[in-house]
């Protein structure tokens, strides 16, 4: 099962280029609130972590992520059903 | 009350529009000049934002088709086909569309809309998985919520990044829905729909085209993108709407698959809404009709398309990449595309003014549509319009 604090720490990476205010992120950080991410930019986001581990997230997790540990936990759950 | 709160942003967005004279969400035609010439803000003002494509809305047939329904007929149907039965000219429409598709089966819906989610909902449920175009319309991502079915988009018109989402998903592309449009409502550029019937072919998945924007438009016959492709054997539901070419309003599907029939007893949004009334269905019938004999129709639509996207290419306005009767100008931001739109109707031409998150790329659009009833003069008055604003003054600062 891929580890929690990897996944948190790589999508922390991959959140940096919409980092525009450069704040701290945490598994804390809120993707709309603190981030400003509209739809069509978590979208984006989406692409790119579907790409980089090679998996399929449904939208329909979407609702059920508001922070970057939301974002964590539905990868962790999506990684463990395709192993 | 705090379960009006969701709704702040969108009154600030309003009203930091309002600050700046502008109202896009109010727009009123107050009469008809003609059947492109609306009288808005009392100023005779040319309709270039209507997808009217074919110009049927004032066709005589269909007004003569619409007025004998309703004397004989009635206003509407005051229900369901499921509870209160068909109309012959439900039936009948039916069975013409099937035969202008060459399919085995028709059914006609009471919007686009909902002939969208009609139809996605009974074929993809829980369990299953829908692929779509990032670009779809509104109305496909709905259908994709509705249903309860796994949802994913593949990358606007990237077959490779189709082909990926259809291995990753294994044996599960037999319960795959994949779902593109004919011609893509915002910029107007078309599916790649050869190489996705060749991919969708080699997985084993069902697809579902939407020719809203592409029925009379593409094709010989007018059928759409399947048809102008040569792939209508591959593709499995075409659906389309009665709003746009066909000047009225309503939807369908059609499939040569003997279980469309059975949507009808599961499709809520065909059960629980009531069906097109019978003036409706009679302009349709006869739009439909104008659609397969007047060709011409066709033809000049294409040639105002042309006209007018080589127009405002030469003013060197960013355009969608290819000619079509959906033509955008892409804007970088937002205070320039509300000047924009203000000084077109100052000069008597109204186009769609398309805000992010609404369109493809985060940025804004003034989004044209023409028609083969736009006259030679109605389109100088468009083009000159745009011209015009080369001289639009500094634009507000907007968020």
């Amino acid at each position: 099962m891929q580890d929690y604090r990897e996944l948190v720490v790589k999508l922390c990476d991959m959140l940096r280029p919409f980092n525009k205010d450069g704040i701290d992120l945490n598994e804390e950080t809120d993707l709309a609130a603190d981030l400003g991410l509209d739809s069509l930019k978590v979208v984006e986001l989406l692409l790119t972590i579907e790409d980089s581990f090679d998996i399929s997230i449904p939208l329909n997790i979407l609702p059920r992520v508001r922070t970057i540990k939301d974002f964590a936990e539905q990868l962790q759950q999506l990684l463990s059903e395709r192993s | 009350m705090a379960i009006f709160d969701k709704l702040q942003p969108v009154s600030s967005a309003l009203q930091e529009l309002k600050n700046c004279g502008v109202d896009s969400v109010n727009v009123v035609m107050e009469s008809f000049t003609a059947p492109f010439e609306a009288v808005i803000n009392g100023r005779r003002t040319v309709l270039a934002g209507t997808n009217n494509y074919l110009g049927l809305t004032f066709d005589q047939e269909c007004i003569r088709a619409a007025c004998e329904a309703l004397q004989q007929e009635g206003t509407g149907t005051t229900g369901s086909r499921m509870a209160n039965g068909n109309y012959a000219g439900h039936i009948a429409l039916e069975h013409e569309l099937a035969k202008f598709f060459s399919r085995k089966g028709a059914i006609v819906f009471s919007t686009g809309y909902v002939a969208i989610l009609g139809m996605m909902t009974s074929l993809a449920g829980p369990g299953d998985v829908i692929l779509i175009d990032s670009d779809c319309h509104a109305s496909i991502y709905d259908g994709c919520r509705l249903g309860g079915a796994q949802f994913m988009l593949f990358k606007h018109n990237d077959i490779n990044d189709l082909e990926k989402r259809l291995r990753r998903l294994g044996k599960q592309t037999e319960n795959t829905l994949i779902v593109v449009e004919g011609i893509y409502s915002m910029l107007g550029d078309r599916a790649k729909l050869s190489d996705i019937t060749e991919v969708k072919k080699n997985y084993g998945a069902c697809l579902l085209v939407d020719e809203a924007h592409s029925l009379g438009v593409l094709g010989k016959q007018g059928r759409g993108l399947a048809e102008e492709a040569g792939v209508e054997d591959d593709v499995d539901f075409i659906v389309g709407t009665f709003s746009k070419s066909l000047g009225t309003i309503g939807g369908f599907c059609v499939s040569n698959h003997p279980q469309l029939e059975l949507i009808r007893c599961v499709s809520r949004p065909y059960i629980f809404t009531a069906s097109p009334s019978p003036s409706i269905i009679a302009s349709t019938r006869a739009a439909l009709k104008i659609l397969q004999t007047r060709p011409e129709l066709r033809s000049r639509l294409w040639e105002n398309a042309q006209t007018l996207y080589q127009r405002l290419k030469d003013m060197d306005f960013v355009l969608g990449p290819a000619p079509s009767p959906i033509i955008s100008v892409r804007l970088k931001d937002k205070g320039k595309a509300v000047a924009f739109w203000r000084r077109l109707l100052e000069r008597g031409v109204y186009v769609n003014m398309v805000l992010p998150p609404a369109t493809p790329d985060g940025n804004p659009l003034l989004r044209c549509s023409v028609s083969a009833g736009h006259t030679p003069e109605q389109m100088e008055q468009i083009c000159e319009a745009f011209a015009s604003l080369q001289d639009v003054a500094e634009p507000p600062q907007m968020i």
